[in-house]
């Protein structure tokens, strides 16, 4: 019933190495820098000081603007600084540094059981924004604000991503397998608070344990197991929504234009654990890959938890790094920093080792049109490379759609002339966002 | 807080490389392509080794020389890094060397090859900018310098009888012998004349086929050429669709306007195979520099190439057309380019189904 995504790239998936292996859940680190800052809009402002005791679960810091999310102290402990520590989004930010008492204690009163049928979508909204629940896939963008579209919209579909298409990233599919109850109880409360009928999970085929494990799971429920072509950028929402409905997200529009919400499987779970329970997000999964990891696996670790203490976890290296870098290799962040620390973003750190770093020096466009066939967003990226080269980064807007990139790296990772393509987009973006800046205080 | 206090905490404890986003790349790089489609054309060279003897390796050697030196000299008196081992100089040279005719005076392929990568290719800025294809453009120079030595060919060495063992053994030999080529005929004697020259129709098809016939060093093999363009279509270096354009557009018009009896009674394989379309076709009308870049636009430049080229055959002075229609065409990319692409993601909207 899928139609095929156009375009797209379909790199060695390397999830072989960690696929297979169960979720281990870390022994806490001495000490956690928790980042207040970890998804989109304004930093959150920290409400504990230097010295407070706290639980785990405890508010330690809550939302400036009403956009952001609160962020909740991920073990027990005393909070012995608020300074600035490298964090993997921002390069560095504000981080409350707790030192972990080594009893795990949970905030008392906190832990409930509830039943969310007998709760209303809007007391399940609330619960969602107080236990700081974000998009788990990688672009951390607030659970609560998604899932409350405005009146205006008509949402009749929800579309549980659980595609993964980066290579290396195995952390849903193992959500999937060891959480797929809770993954489906995050999804029935989801379809609830939407008001929805139909839904959707996405799995990419090359993961079929998953597939058959959820297509069992999920009989006798509203949800319809879809298997999709492994393909990259399969996960973006955008392609999700056209694999699975045909739809075409509208140019400039969100998902919720043509009625569907995409939801991540890894915030599922962490919905249904927050409207059952009442469990904030304090702990992730996180895949941790790549050639010079030792022993790659999955590993259950709590927010604020340094790169370099999880990779100690999993054996060290066995070879020099070239890149670290945090989400997948086609959509991650290079770190600067090793001691970098897990966010809700976190979807895996993944090395590459120093002899895979791609060294080739780039050359002139040779106009083959590799990156036209494979951008799934029909651009033209050679030509938007080459202005942007040029300084025209307004043509770039307005002749070639410069706006509708959606960065997912396709036309970098096809073109023999290893242009960075993206990051010439990158750049003429920064640079017409400066110049929209400078007219907008100019007519102030 | 303090810039100092920041530095105090923000160690680098190993060294990274920072680079934005994508981190991984396919194995592919123009030095792969080039190289690649460089082998693609070996055959049909070798072919025409056998079938022209040593004064074709000579003229492909001479060309391929040149074109090194040149692309190295202009690349070393410009300060920039020498880029002559990713095999694009030595593509350009032997595609020139490809359709000059074999036993050319050993001047004019370092002319011809001075043409193309000094003029049309680092003139414009070097590979990735030249808007002409520099090889045929190097043709195209020698051709308005040197007409007389253009139009004298070597006769086949396999000849007629296909005698390939016989070719192998002159190898080494030079001879004087001229005939023209099987268009050069069709122009000149008509095409009854050509028919009987061959000994019958189904000869010469089969000897413009297989290549044992006059014309230029490298394009009498069209199987071999095909054979070529097949593998590249088959790596997804060139789009099927292009060959398939510019042919199919020769086809079907020499077919409607080439007879002297009328409409549809012109013999379209006789023009598909011969002269330079099938080596233009597969190698040089999908260019990558010189050409559009959407499929689309590559469609309409394959059925302008064609066009231009059955224009230049049938009611030009040049018996043959395909150097021109691809230069001309060449000019038009950057308009193709400019009015043909990609409708973006989601600029068509469904209407928004409400259930």
């Amino acid at each position: 019933m899928f139609r095929k995504i156009k375009g797209g790239v379909h790199p060695h998936d390397e999830k072989q190495s960690t696929e297979d292996k169960k979720i281990e859940f870390m022994p806490i680190p001495q000490k956690l820098f928790v980042p207040v800052h970890q998804h989109i809009g304004q930093a959150s402002i920290p409400v504990v000081a230097v010295g407070d005791m706290v639980k785990k679960g405890q508010l330690i810091a809550e939302t400036a603007d009403g956009r952001g999310t609160p962020v909740h102290a991920p073990t027990s402990g005393k909070v012995t600084e608020l300074g600035n520590y490298p964090n993997p989004i921002y390069g560095s930010s504000l981080c409350v540094v707790i030192e972990s008492d080594g009893l795990d204690e949970w905030q008392e009163n906190l832990l409930t059981t509830r039943n969310y049928e007998n709760l209303t979508p809007e007391e399940m909204i609330d619960i969602i924004f107080k236990n700081g629940i974000v998009g788990m896939g990688g672009a951390a963008f607030p659970t609560h604000i998604k899932l409350a579209p405005p009146k205006d919209r008509h949402i009749d579909t929800l579309i549980v991503n659980g595609a993964e298409c980066e290579p290396y990233l195995t952390s849903d599919h193992r959500t999937m397998m060891e959480y797929p109850d809770d993954v489906i109880k995050g999804t029935l409360i989801a379809m609830k608070i939407l008001g929805v009928s139909k839904c959707y999970l996405g799995i990419e085929i090359n993961k079929p344990k998953a597939i058959a494990l959820m297509l069992e799971k999920c009989k006798g429920t509203p949800i319809e197991v879809v298997e999709l072509e492994t393909r990259y950028p399969q996960g973006a929402e955008k392609m999700m929504i056209l694999a699975i409905t045909g739809k075409e997200v509208p140019s400039g529009k969100l998902p919720m234009d043509v009625g569907c919400v995409v939801q991540n499987v890894g915030s599922l779970k962490a919905v249904a654990d927050a409207v059952e329970k009442n469990i904030p997000l304090i702990e992730r999964i996180v895949t941790v890959a790549g050639k010079t990891v030792k022993d790659p696996k999955n590993v259950m670790a709590k927010l604020g938890t340094p790169f370099s203490e999880l990779f100690k976890y999993c054996g060290g290296f066995t070879g020099k790094n070239g890149k670290l870098i945090m989400g997948g290799p086609m959509m991650g962040q290079a770190q600067v920093n090793i001691e970098a620390v897990i966010v809700k973003a976190t979807s895996g750190i993944v090395t590459i080792s120093e002899k895979d770093v791609d060294y080739v020096p780039e050359r002139a466009c040779i106009r083959c049109g590799r990156c036209i066939e494979a951008c799934t967003m029909h651009l033209m990226p050679s030509t938007l490379s080459i202005l942007s080269e040029k300084g025209q980064h307004q043509t770039a807007q307005t002749d070639y759609n410069l706006m509708d990139c959606v960065e997912c790296g396709c036309c970098y990772y096809v073109c023999p002339s290893r242009r960075n393509i993206v990051h010439y987009i990158r750049q003429s973006k920064a640079k017409n966002a400066m110049v929209r800046n400078a007219i907008k205080t100019g007519s102030k | 807080m303090e810039p100092k206090e920041t530095t105090a905490n923000i160690q680098k404890p190993e060294k990274l490389v920072i680079t934005s986003s994508p981190h991984i790349h396919d194995t592919e790089s123009v030095t792969k392509i080039m190289w690649i489609v460089n082998l693609t054309l070996l055959p049909a060279a070798i072919f025409s080794v056998i079938n022209f003897g040593i004064p074709a390796l000579v003229t492909m050697l001479l060309c391929i020389a040149g074109s090194i030196a040149c692309e190295a000299a202009i690349q070393y008196w410009r300060k920039k890094e020498i880029t002559v081992s990713d095999g694009s100089a030595v593509l350009t040279g032997l595609l020139l060397a490809m359709c000059l005719p074999p036993g050319i005076a050993w001047f004019v392929p370092l002319i011809g090859a001075f043409a193309a990568i000094a003029i049309a290719k680092h003139t414009m800025g070097g590979l990735g900018y030249n808007v002409f294809n520099p090889a045929h453009i190097g043709r195209a120079f020698i051709m308005a310098s040197y007409p007389v030595a253009m139009t004298t060919w070597a006769v086949s060495r396999i000849g007629n009888n296909g005698d390939f063992a016989g070719a192998i053994s002159k190898i080494g030999t030079l001879d004087a012998v001229t005939a023209a080529t099987p268009l050069g005929i069709l122009k000149q004697q008509g095409y009854d004349a050509l028919v009987s020259s061959f000994g019958g129709q189904m000869e010469m098809y089969q000897a413009l086929l297989i290549g044992n016939r006059g014309g230029s060093l490298g394009e009498t093999s069209s199987i071999l050429l095909i054979l070529g363009g097949l593998v590249l279509i088959a790596k997804k270096y060139i789009k099927w669709q292009v060959p398939v354009a510019m042919i199919g557009t020769v086809g079907i018009l020499t077919w409607a306007f080439g007879g002297k009896a009328g409409l549809f009674t012109g013999d379209p394989i006789l023009h598909m195979l011969s002269g330079g379309l099938i080596i233009g076709a597969f190698f040089m009308a999908t260019d990558m520099v010189t050409t559009p870049m959407t499929t689309k636009g590559q469609i309409i430049f394959g059925i302008g190439c064609g066009l231009i080229t059955v224009l230049i055959r049938l009611y030009g002075g040049y018996p043959e057309g395909v150097c021109y229609s691809i230069l001309l065409m060449n000019a038009v990319t950057p308009l193709i380019d400019r009015y043909i692409f990609p409708v973006k993601f989601g600029a068509l909207p469904e209407p928004v189904k409400r259930s």
